[in-house]
C-alpha cells in the first residue's frame, strides 16, 4: 500500500511538473489578484501595509480554490478513478496523497512567492514571517476543504463556480484565523501564537476529515 | 474461483437497467456479454467491478483461498483507459502496477513488448496514436495479475494483429483459471464461452 | 415499485395531517401576532421597534431546525439510500434560505433604528450571513445535478460537512468579532426577560416551527410527485416492458 501511495504522489507530481499548467498559471493568477487591489484602494504605502496580509490571503485563498476543479475531474473523465476504486488501497488516502501532491505543486509555491508580493505591499520583515509561516500552516486545510467541494462537482462539467460557491463559507474560519495570524495590523500588537495554533488545527482537523467526505462523494460520482 | 452472480437489480437514474439477472462462471470460463446499446453491459461490468452498488441480489466470489471482495480482484477495461497524455507508456504501467498490485505478473517493458510497444516504452502517450495507447491499456491486463478481466468492448480501436494477439492473452488466462467477461458487438472465438444476450 | 411503496404511505399521511397541522399553525400565528401586538409591553428603551423580536427570533430559532433537519434527512439518504430522506432533504433547504433571510432581513430592520445602520457587523449577524450563504450553495447544487438519486447524494455530504463546520465557523466568527469590536450589540434573553415578552415569543416560536413542518411536508409531497413524474417519463421514454434475459448456455 505505501508504494501504490508513493506512486500516486510521484505521479502526481510529474503530471503536474510536465503539463506545468496548474502551478505556474496558479501564480500568475496571484500575481494578477496582487496587483488589481492596488488599483482598488489607491497607492497609499500606509493603507496598503494595513491591509497586506488580507490582500494576500484572499488571493492565495482563491488561487488555491480555482485551481482545485480539476482536481478529480481529470481522473473522472479518463477512468483513472474507476481504476483506483478496484485497487486495496483505501480511496481515503488516495484523496489524501492526491491533495499532498496538489498542495506541493499548487499552493507550496504561493507560499513562497507570496513575500515577494508582501514587499510590494510595504511589509516589513517581521510581518513576512508572520505571513508565510500563516500561509503554510493555513494552505493544507484550504486545499483539503476545496478537495471536498472538487469531489462533491466532479461530474459537472461547469463545476468551477459552483464548487468557489460551495467552498468558500466552509474556508472562512482559515480565512479569519491566517489573517489574524499573519498581523491584521503592522503596528498596534496582535495576537500570534493563538490564532497560528487555531490554524494549525484547522489544517489537521481538515487532514483528517475531509477525505473521507471527498472519498464518499468520488464513490457516489462512480455510479 | 467461482463467481456467482444472483437475481442482481442494477437501477441508473432512476432506470432500472439490469432486473433478477442470474449467471455462474467457474475457473477457466468466459461469458460473452451481447445486446444493443443501453441494454446493460456496460451497466453488468461496473456492477461486477464494484463501481455500482446493487439495489437486490448479490454477486459472490469463491476461491481456493478466503476471496478478497471481487472489486480488489478484477481487472476493469473499460471504453477509457485511465492512463495520462503526459506520461510515457512504461510511467503509465508502473502506476498501474503499483495501484493495482503486481502479483507474479509482467514488469511494463515486457508487457508493452507484449504488445508490439518496445519501442514507445519511454515516449509520452500524447504523440501515441488512438490504436496505440488503447494497447497501453491492454497491457495493464498483463503487469497486474487478477483472475477476474471484465472487459467493455476490449476489440475497438484495434487492428486484426492486435486482435489476434488479444485473442491469444484472454486464451492464455483462461488457460491459467482466469475468469472473463467481455461484452463486445464483435464475435469472439474462445473456448468455454458461454452467451449472455441482454435486451431492452 | 418497492421503494414507492414508502412514500405512498407517507402521501396518505400527508393528506390527513395536513389539514390539522395547517390550522394548528394558523391558529398559533394568530394567537402569536395578538400576543405580540396586544399584550407584551413596548420595551422602555426600544420602544416599540422591540416587537420586530417576535418575528426576529423564530426565524432564528428555524435556520437551525432546519439545518438539523437537513442534516438527519442527509443522513437518511447516506445510510439507507431513501428516497423520502431525499425528498425531505431537497425541500427543507429553500425553506431554511426563506427563514434564514427572515432572520436577517429583520435583524437589520430592527438594527436601523437601534445602531443607526442598516447592517454592522456584529457576530452573531455574520452568523447567520455565512448560514444564508451556506444554503444558497446547497440549493445551488441541488439545481446543478439534474437526476435527483446523485443530486441527493452530493447535497447530504455537502450539508453534513456544514454541519461539522457551522459550529467552527461560529466559534471563528465570534473570535474575529471580539478581535474587532469589544462588544456584542444584541442582548436579548437572560433572566432580565420579564414573562409578558417570554409567552408571545414561545408561541410566536412554535407557530413558526408549525409553519415550517406545514411547509416543508407540502413540498416533500410535491417532490415525490415530481420524482413519480420523472419516472413515468424515463418509462414513456423506454417504450418497453422490463428488462429480460436469454438464460446463459454454454456454447461450444
Amino acid at each position: 500500500m505505501g508504494d501504490a501511495l508513493a506512486a500516486l504522489f510521484w505521479r502526481e507530481v510529474k503530471i503536474a511538473r510536465r503539463t506545468g499548467g496548474a502551478a505556474s498559471i496558479g501564480i500568475v493568477f496571484f500575481l494578477v489578484l496582487a496587483t488589481i487591489f492596488p488599483f482598488a484602494v489607491g497607492p497609499d504605502l500606509n493603507l496598503l501595509a494595513r491591509l497586506g496580509p488580507a490582500i494576500l490571503w484572499i488571493a492565495v485563498l482563491l488561487s488555491t480554490l480555482l485551481g482545485l476543479d480539476r482536481l478529480f475531474q481529470a481522473d473522472h473523465e479518463d477512468g483513472s478513478l474507476d481504476l483506483m476504486l478496484t485497487s486495496a488501497t483505501p480511496l481515503e488516502l488516495i484523496v489524501l496523497v492526491k491533495c499532498a501532491g496538489h498542495w506541493l505543486t499548487t499552493a507550496l509555491p504561493l507560499v513562497i512567492v507570496a513575500p515577494l508580493f508582501g514587499l510590494a505591499l510595504a511589509q516589513d520583515a517581521a510581518a513576512l514571517a508572520r505571513l508565510t509561516l500563516s500561509l503554510l500552516v493555513g494552505t493544507p486545510a484550504l486545499t483539503l476543504i476545496g478537495a471536498v467541494g472538487a469531489a462533491v462537482t466532479v461530474s459537472l462539467r461547469r463545476g468551477g463556480l459552483l464548487m468557489a460557491v460551495l467552498v468558500l463559507p466552509l474556508a472562512i474560519p482559515v480565512l479569519i484565523f491566517g489573517v489574524s495570524a499573519a498581523g491584521i495590523g503592522a503596528t498596534d500588537p496582535v495576537p500570534f501564537a493563538a490564532p497560528l495554533a487555531i490554524l494549525g488545527a484547522l489544517s489537521l482537523a481538515a487532514i483528517a476529515g475531509a477525505p473521507f467526505a471527498a472519498a464518499a462523494a468520488l464513490r457516489y460520482a462512480g455510479e | 474461483m467461482h463467481l456467482e452472480v444472483s437475481e442482481i437489480r442494477v437501477e441508473r437514474g432512476g432506470r432500472r437497467v439490469l432486473d433478477g439477472l442470474s449467471f455462474a462462471l467457474a475457473a477457466g470460463e468466459a461469458l460473452i456479454v451481447t445486446g444493443p446499446n443501453g441494454a446493460g453491459k456496460s451497466t453488468l461490468l461496473r456492477a461486477l467491478a464494484g463501481l455500482l452498488p446493487l439495489a437486490a441480489g448479490r454477486i459472490a466470489v469463491t476461491g481456493p483461498k478466503d476471496a478478497p471482495p471481487c472489486r480488489e480482484i478484477v481487472h476493469y477495461l473499460g471504453h477509457v483507459d485511465g492512463s495520462k497524455a503526459s506520461l510515457t507508456a512504461a510511467e503509465n504501467l508502473s502506476f498501474w502496477a503499483a495501484i493495482l498490485g503486481r502479483g507474479s505478473a509482467l514488469r511494463p517493458p515486457e508487457a508493452l513488448a507484449s504488445f508490439a510497444l518496445a519501442h514507445a516504452a519511454d515516449l509520452p502517450l500524447a504523440v501515441l496514436s488512438a490504436g496505440q495507447r488503447r494497447r497501453v491499456g491492454l497491457a495493464r491486463l498483463l503487469i497486474a495479475a487478477r483472475p477476474i478481466w471484465l472487459l467493455d468492448e476490449p476489440m475497438t480501436a484495434l487492428d486484426t494483429a492486435s486482435r489476434a494477439r488479444l485473442l491469444d492473452f484472454i486464451r492464455a488466462h483462461l488457460g491459467q483459471g482466469g475468469l472473463v467477461v467481455a461484452a463486445t458487438h464483435a464475435a469472439l472465438d474462445l473456448p468455454n464461452a458461454r452467451q449472455l444476450a441482454l435486451r431492452h | 415499485m418497492p421503494n414507492i411503496a414508502n412514500p405512498t404511505i407517507f402521501l396518505s399521511f400527508v393528506r390527513r395531517l395536513l389539514p390539522w397541522s395547517a390550522a394548528l399553525a394558523i391558529i398559533l400565528l394568530t394567537l402569536g401576532l395578538y400576543l405580540t401586538f396586544f399584550v407584551a409591553p413596548p420595551d422602555y428603551q426600544q420602544g416599540e421597534t422591540v416587537k420586530i423580536m417576535y418575528l426576529h427570533v423564530p426565524a432564528a430559532w428555524l435556520s437551525l431546525f432546519i439545518y438539523i433537519v437537513m442534516t438527519v434527512a442527509a443522513l437518511g439518504t447516506l445510510v439507507w439510500r431513501h428516497p423520502l430522506a431525499d425528498a425531505g432533504q431537497k425541500a427543507a433547504a429553500p425553506l431554511g434560505a426563506a427563514f434564514t433571510f427572515i432572520c436577517l432581513a429583520t435583524g437589520s430592520l430592527w438594527g436601523k433604528p437601534m445602531w443607526g445602520t442598516w447592517w454592522v457587523w456584529d457576530a452573531r449577524l455574520t452568523s447567520v450571513l455565512v448560514l444564508f450563504l451556506i444554503y444558497l450553495a446547497l440549493i445551488a447544487l441541488w439545481q446543478a445535478i439534474e437526476e435527483p438519486g446523485r443530486a441527493a447524494r452530493a447535497a447530504a455530504i455537502m450539508t453534513l460537512v456544514g454541519a461539522v463546520n457551522l459550529p467552527i465557523i461560529k466559534f471563528s466568527v465570534d473570535w474575529w468579532n471580539t478581535l474587532h469590536q469589544p462588544a456584542s450589540v444584541f442582548r436579548i434573553g437572560g433572566p432580565a426577560i420579564a414573562i409578558s415578552m417570554l409567552l408571545p415569543l414561545i408561541v410566536m416560536a412554535i407557530a413558526a416551527t408549525f409553519l415550517f413542518l406545514t411547509l416543508h411536508m407540502m413540498a416533500i409531497r410535491n417532490e415525490i410527485l415530481r420524482r413519480r413524474l420523472r419516472r413515468l417519463t424515463i418509462l414513456a421514454a423506454e417504450q418497453s416492458d422490463a428488462p429480460a434475459y436469454i438464460a446463459p448456455e454454454p456454447a461450444r
